[in-house]
């Protein structure tokens, strides 16, 4: 028994001895390999094939593409990337794997098309992504809207716009949101108020988390350009009236031109310059503002994304 | 002691070979011949890509099939059989045997690796006409497939040491799928929380890492395999199944041989 | 020295997947086993037998107790290297060739190399397999691997053989065969500790017996002394067609068959018997004392005891 009990012992020691080793390599192929395994996607020129080699669980595949295309993307865009270059053919291979995979749309049309850093900057291929979509699910309202708003954001292409919007106002059950969008594109294209009308709808309507919070930003960003221009507007009519420009806003109040301080989305109270001009006190917290920004400021690389409210 | 280890070893060996294991080279010859003088026919730039792609995943398909159908009878068919009692009531341990068998499967893996290799490369001479530089890759492709059987085999041995052939070969079988995906297991783990978070972590970190093993594609497009990467999976891959063996042992060694 | 000691091997088991019962497979046995001997192990099937001898090869670990062999504990791998066993109908590694298996087998007993070929072709010799060295075992048939199970057993020359059924599976010539083998080894003065169920081959090998039922261990001792005359009984023959009233008054058990009277009675009514038979001028043909088998001795102790009636560990 004395024997057994040394080769008990030996081995147990070795066992832990491995398993600590095993767990310190480890962390060391990945960070050897870090997006390794993601770049093997470019050597899969063909996702039809790779459909078929899946031997009927593409769903389960689609969905191991889906949350890799998630990842990549979360810490491409915390890491504050210019280059993308792997968002496309993963959203490609995703949906070709399971082409009724509708948040992955989403994605395309939010993460794929905008410039970087924000998203992949490719509006034509997320382009083809939505019409691919639309092949697959013809019912599906929301493919068309995130076409037209590809078009509309990115493109700059409003007839195209308005025209998708108005394909998918024609489906069963689509937002009544689309059929007021293609109705005003006319008029209203370019316009601070179709901006405002297409991020509410995808607010709305998204269920992803990170789709939401951008969306959020967006229409906070919306309304701070909105705000700043009203200000700008109210401080140069001070200018005329009095000869200067107001220093505080109780100046404002006074002369009747303002009702309460006024406050950005995220609770800051607006600046008053000497110049006439209106700022966001921590601009940092406001990503996508093209109003009211102080001269020379460069937006963080990674912008912050607030939870949605 | 290594003398014994040695012997047995060279038996499990012979009983492989003998049970006709070889014969899977037959199968794989008639594909790869097949496909060469297919892909030759069909098109000409992706030939090398189709040889280099289909060969290699072919011999490690074969191989983890040879693997887990032999491992999984190691220890469970030589107990059924009882042919097991001769063996311990002789001066052998029973890690020794555990060891041997080990190295008896992983050797027989090895010559069968070797001799697909060799139809492999025929492979891709035929369509090719000449070696490249590029093709020293696929040797090292060919190396990490068998660090691969090395891990599968000693997980194999490991689950024969205390559970039927079936239930080993699930076991096994499914360890090698799960593998397949671990760096994304270990991804997700990352966004999870609570106790999902402890469970899936654990759970990515003892999973085999064949993932890192797995280079078939970018051999396939003539990339090359970082140093850094060859030494650090044959460190692991050799702690790995040393791991599973040391499982092994510990289990058998306080097993009753009903 | 003795060759082995039993010293309160016990084997239980749990038995059952929810709620575990245990099982006694083998009482706190103590046995012992001079060198030298040939030690019969007897019971009936499930008696523990098996069992007894996997305990003692370091295949099964005791519950409680513990054993010697050669002085030596059990998984000693010195003692192992002077032990052979047979386990109960053996199997073996269906592609090798016999020479290749006792080659095998040799090798893990640390037979040195030089020797192997001819002990290997020797033993092959010893069991009656002189020309079925390179068939391949799978082609063998159950008495042939019977032979080559012993030849493993006793390849490296070791001091102690335990056979488990030894004769199982082979037929008479096969089995008296075996039994020569049993008698050269004890001439070699090697120890044979060897389980069976058959009483024959037991009473005409062993020198000393153990009976083992249901677990426990019922009776040992010398095959002489168990089977000299407890109750003594003698056979009377003689020429007749039917039986006294004198005759079976003396409580005597009578057959006749043709002409002939066979009766036992107890060796106490001998001369009483004698005397009526001579009154009745009936002719005496023998008079044949009979001894008690060992099948009547292995009966009476299987008779369940106090102890074991009933009992549950």
């Amino acid at each position: 028994m004395r024997a057994s009990r040394q080769v008990t012992l030996v081995f147990s020691l070795l066992l832990v001895a491995c398993v600590a080793a095993s767990v310190l390599l480890l962390r060391r192929l990945d960070q050897i390999r870090t997006g390794a395994t993601l770049e093997e996607v470019l050597y899969i020129s063909s996702p039809k094939a790779l459909k078929k080699m899946s031997l009927g669980y593409d769903g389960l595949l689609a969905d191991i593409y889906w949350t890799r295309a998630v990842q990549y993307f979360g810490g491409k865009h915390h890491d504050g990337a210019q280059k993308f270059d792997l968002l496309a053919p993963l959203l490609e291979i995703t949906t070709t794997l399971d082409p009724q995979l509708l948040v992955a749309y989403e994605y395309g049309a939010n993460f794929l098309a905008p410039q970087p850093p924000n998203g992949g900057g490719v509006p034509e291929r997320a382009i083809e992504l939505e019409e691919f979509g639309i092949r697959n699910n013809p019912n599906e309202w929301r493919l068309y809207y995130n076409e037209g708003f590809i078009r509309y954001m990115e493109v700059k292409d409003y007839a195209g716009a308005a025209d998708a919007f108005a394909r998918g106002a024609r489906v069963p059950n689509a937002h009544p949101f689309l059929a007021v969008l293609a109705g005003r594109m006319a008029e209203h294209a370019g316009d601070r108020q179709m901006a405002g009308m297409m991020w509410s709808t995808t607010y709305q309507t998204t269920k992803d988390k990170t789709v939401r919070a951008n969306a959020a930003a967006h229409l906070r960003a919306l309304q701070v350009d909105e705000a700043v221009t009203n200000l700008e507007a109210l401080t140069a009519r001070y200018q005329q009236q009095t000869g200067r420009y107001p220093s505080s806003f109780s100046e404002l109040q006074a002369a009747g031109m303002l009702r309460g301080t006024p406050v950005d989305p995220v609770g800051h109270t607006y600046k008053l310059m000497p110049d006439g001009r209106v700022e966001v006190r921590v601009p940092d917290d406001l990503p996508f503002i093209q109003k009211g920004t102080p001269p020379g400021y460069v937006a963080p690389v990674a912008p912050k994304f607030l939870p949605a409210d | 002691m290594s003398a014994r280890i040695v012997h047995i070893a060279s038996n499990t060996f012979r009983e492989a070979v003998r049970d006709r294991v070889l014969y899977n080279l037959i199968v794989f010859t008639l594909l790869m011949s097949g496909a060469a003088i297919l892909v030759g026919q069909i098109s000409i730039e992706i030939e090398r890509l189709v040889v280099i792609n289909l060969g290699l995943t072919a011999v490690s398909l074969f191989g983890m099939v040879i693997a887990i159908f032999i491992g999984i009878g190691l220890v469970s068919k030589e107990i059924e059989k009882r042919t097991l009692y001769t063996v311990l009531s002789r001066p052998v341990r029973r890690w020794e045997f555990i060891v041997g068998k080990f190295f008896g499967l992983a050797g027989t893996l090895a010559v069968n690796t070797f001799f697909m290799a060799i139809g492999v490369f025929a492979a891709l001479l035929y369509v090719s006409h000449h070696f490249q530089k590029q093709d020293g890759w696929v040797l090292v492709a060919l190396y990490f497939i068998i660090l691969q059987f090395l891990i599968i085999t000693a997980l194999t041995l490991f689950f024969s040491s205390f559970s039927s052939p079936l239930l080993s070969a699930v076991f096994a079988f499914s360890l090698f799928v799960i593998g397949s995906f671990a760096e994304d297991l270990r991804g997700f783990a990352g966004i999870t929380h609570g106790l999902t978070r402890w469970l899936a972590t654990g759970a990515a970190y003892l999973v085999p890492n064949f993932s890192a093993l797995n280079v078939i594609s970018s051999v396939a497009h003539a990339q090359p395999v970082s140093g850094h990467l060859i030494l650090y999976n044959s460190a692991y891959a050799l702690v790995y199944a040393a791991m599973a063996i040391c499982g092994a042992v510990l289990v058998f060694e306080h097993r009753n041989l009903k | 020295m003795l060759a082995i000691e039993i010293l309160g091997l016990e084997k239980t088991y749990s038995v059952g997947f929810w709620r575990k019962r245990p099982k006694l497979a083998l009482r706190p046995l103590h046995l012992t086993v001079a060198e030298g001997e040939i030690f019969g192990f007897l019971g009936p099937n499930g008696a523990g037998k098996t069992t007894t001898l996997k305990l003692l090869m370091g295949l099964m670990f005791p519950t409680s107790g513990s054993a010697r062999i050669l002085g030596r504990e059990i998984n000693d791998p010195e003692m192992k290297a002077q032990i052979g066993f047979l386990p109960e109908q053996p199997y073996f590694y269906d592609y090798l060739t016999a020479q290749e298996l006792l080659t095998y087998y040799g090798q893990l007993s640390g037979v040195a190399a030089k020797d192997l070929s001819r002990k290997v072709d020797g033993v092959l010799q010893r069991v009656g397999l002189p020309d079925a060295g390179g068939v391949q075992l799978r082609k063998f048939s159950k008495g042939m691997l019977q032979r080559v199970g012993i030849a493993q057993a006793i390849l490296h020359d070791p001091k102690v053989v335990f056979f488990d059924e030894p004769m199982s599976g082979l037929d008479p010539m096969g089995r008296r065969e075996v039994r020569d083998l049993m008698e050269q080894l004890k001439h070699e003065g090697k120890t044979v500790f060897f389980s069976t169920h058959i009483l024959s081959d037991a009473e005409a090998l062993c020198d000393h017996v153990a009976i083992i039922n249901k677990g426990e261990l019922r009776g040992v001792g010398a095959v002489a002394d168990l089977t000299s005359s407890v109750h003594g009984r003698v056979e009377l023959v003689w020429q007749g067609t039917g039986v006294s009233t004198s005759l079976r008054a003396l409580g005597a058990e009578c057959h006749v068959t043709g002409d002939t009277v066979r009766a036992i009675v107890s060796e106490a009514n001998q001369d009483a018997a004698i005397e009526a038979l001579r009154r009745e001028r009936l002719r005496l043909i023998s008079v044949t004392p009979m001894r008690t088998s060992l099948e009547d001795y292995f009966m009476q102790k299987l008779q369940p005891s106090e102890a074991s009636s009933g009992a549950r560990a």
